[in-house]
């Protein structure tokens, strides 16, 4: 027992044999940078720093050319006309005009927050994880795209340059004119089948329109995959394959909302006692 | 014999100097010196092990990993715009301390002191721009950030928890530049504010005009909006929380969740790339 633990020990071990005197082949063991690395000293490093350098000089230069803005104090018996948000939340204020607050103010912002974190959990498509392309994630790209630049962006772009007094349309080169006022009358959606809206008929009208709206858009899709044996539909399942078709149809409720206010007039789908659709 | 080893104790500095020039000779000393020894552990001569040690023996770039994918410091991939993001948040963290001398969050004075920072402080109105603009530029850089991770894919397996991260840092972003908005408590502040806490009225169940909240009891003066203002109209109360909010809490919070995101990104495999 004893002996084989020492003959063990004596295995691993090396013994002088002979001095050489002159240099050594044997190198200090470097970090072993593989085809695919790169040291980030210097090569991260020095693109950090260059960033860092001209964002210090476009930041100093626009802030010495352009002064932040500062209106007269704060006069609450004086609302301007338009009292607008900061610019990055003009896309949710634009939304007032197609919706109710409780809906634009309230419930998208966060359907946008949670449909943003719910994305990785429900976007099986194990291709286009780490480069860009567009060819491999078609769906993901064009929804995201439509939501973020138009969805998002262009109303901002809209709430912007394009609303003036009254949140009215103003061309960027139109004078913006207090007194102009646009006759407009719209018209509750149950009111084309001539229930008034707000009778308890209109009521059952305009709930069962609403929750067509989502059983439809969810079932009708799902029905129509599963019959084509869709990879898709199966690797989802059905639970996910819900919240994906929910979030989708509440981002397209905005865009058919605009379409029936500006075609069509429509001022709310479903009126109820609580709240208006 | 005293005099022979003063001699040689000052002939060794003076070939020195021969040899380097004096300002050789005086960064030479220095890096030879014990104090320099103490505080950065390594060499400067271009070994791929002094690239490494530079980079892991000092706490703030140890943030990056020693060696980092071929393709990620490419400015075709990543855009910068996360780092720059980061940059931004450092500058508005400086700018805004320097603010925070000159500035009182009271109905009384907020105005006047962002006044003064424009005529009488010293480069106070480059001070207030730098912090405004940078603000402003953080909004941008932080969605085109978030575009270039959605367009390549990032946040799929294993980074879905980082992207959620980041989902977090996004709003937290905005409501810093929200928050900051009306600290100037200018006409373009207070009514920016009032109309987005007005949303807040509207809150379903609990804001006192949101659906069913009237039945639930909400008034103007018990609702959600009625605490996030201090009270039933945007002043002082709502000026002295948007600015604790924006210069102790939300900035706590965003840094919280920076550390975990930049943790993240080293976690999750260093930044994302073709697999
Ligand atoms: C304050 C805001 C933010 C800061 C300072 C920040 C910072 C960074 C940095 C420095 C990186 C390294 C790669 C790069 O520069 O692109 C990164 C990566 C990443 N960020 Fe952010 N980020 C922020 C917000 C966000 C947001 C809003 C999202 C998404 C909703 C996000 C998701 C991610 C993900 C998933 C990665 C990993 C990307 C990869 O591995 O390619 N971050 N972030």
């Amino acid at each position: 027992m004893g002996n084989s633990e020492e003959n063990k020990e004596k295995k691993g071990r090396y013994r002088t044999l002979v001095f050489i005197k002159g240099k050594t082949y044997a190198k200090e063991k470097d970090l072993d940078i593989s085809e695919g690395e790169i040291a980030t000293w210097p090569y991260l490093m020095r693109k950090e720093l260059l960033a860092a350098i001209i964002c210090t000089i476009v930041l100093i230069v626009w802030s010495i050319l352009f002064n932040a803005p500062l209106e007269e104090l704060s006069d609450p018996t004086m609302t301007p006309n338009p009292a607008k948000a900061p610019w990055y939340f003009l896309g949710l204020q634009e939304m007032l005009v197609y919706f109710d607050p409780w809906i634009a103010g309230v419930v998208f912002p966060m359907l946008i927050i949670a449909g943003l974190m719910i994305i990785p959990y429900v976007d099986f498509n194990p291709k286009g994880n780490g480069y860009f392309t567009f060819k491999e994630t078609k769906f993901a790209m064009l929804t995201f795209c439509f939501g973020f630049h138009i969805l998002w962006i262009l109303l901002i772009i809209v709430g912007v340059f394009m609303r003036g007094p009254g949140w009215l349309w103003f061309w960027p080169w139109q004078e913006w004119d207090p007194h102009r006022v646009v006759a407009e009358t719209n018209y509750d959606l149950t009111s084309f089948a001539g229930v008034k809206s707000d009778s308890f008929l209109g009521f059952m009208l305009g709930g069962a329109v609403v929750f067509g709206y989502f059983y439809a858009g969810i079932s009708l899709p799902y029905r129509f995959l599963k019959r084509g044996k869709n990879m898709a539909i199966e690797k989802l399942g059905f639970v996910k394959y819900t919240i994906v078709a929910f979030l989708f149809l509440c981002m397209m409720a905005l865009p058919i909302k605009v379409f029936l206010r500006l075609a069509l007039h429509i001022k709310y789908i479903w009126v109820t006692p609580w709240f208006n659709i | 014999m005293e005099n022979q080893q003063k001699d040689t104790f000052i002939s060794k500095y003076k070939k020195l100097v021969k040899e380097k020039g004096f300002f050789g000779a005086y960064f030479t000393l220095v890096l030879q010196s014990k104090v320099w020894g103490s505080v950065f552990r390594h060499g400067f001569s271009d070994t791929p092990k002094n690239r490494m040690l530079k980079i892991v023996s000092n706490v703030f770039l140890h943030l990056h990993p020693a060696k980092v994918k071929r393709h990620a410091p490419q400015f075709k991939f990543t855009w910068c715009m996360g780092g720059i993001s980061f940059f931004l948040f450092l500058v508005l963290t400086v700018t805004g301390i320097l603010l925070m001398f000159y500035y009182r969050p009271t109905v009384h004075d907020a105005y006047w002191d962002v006044k003064d920072l424009e005529y009488q402080v010293p480069f106070g109105a480059l001070l207030r721009n730098l912090h405004r603009w940078a603000a402003h530029l953080m909004v941008i850089t932080v969605w085109l950030h978030m575009f270039r991770v959605f367009a390549t894919g990032s946040y799929k397996h294993p980074r879905e928890f980082n992207w959620c991260v980041g989902v977090v840092l996004l709003v937290v972003t905005l409501l810093l530049s929200f928050t900051g908005y009306l600290l100037t408590w200018d006409q373009l502040g207070f009514w920016a504010v009032t109309v987005g806490t007005n949303m807040a009225r509207s809150t379903p169940l609990l804001g006192h005009e949101g659906p069913f909240g009237e039945q639930l009891g909400m008034t103007s003066h018990n609702d959600i909006r009625f605490a996030l203002l201090g009270g039933s109209l945007v002043g002082g109360n709502a000026l002295l929380r948007a600015y604790v909010w924006h210069c102790i809490g939300l900035p706590i919070i965003i840094s919280v969740f920076m550390m975990v995101h930049f943790w993240r990104i080293r976690k999750d495999g260093g930044i994302s790339g073709p697999l």
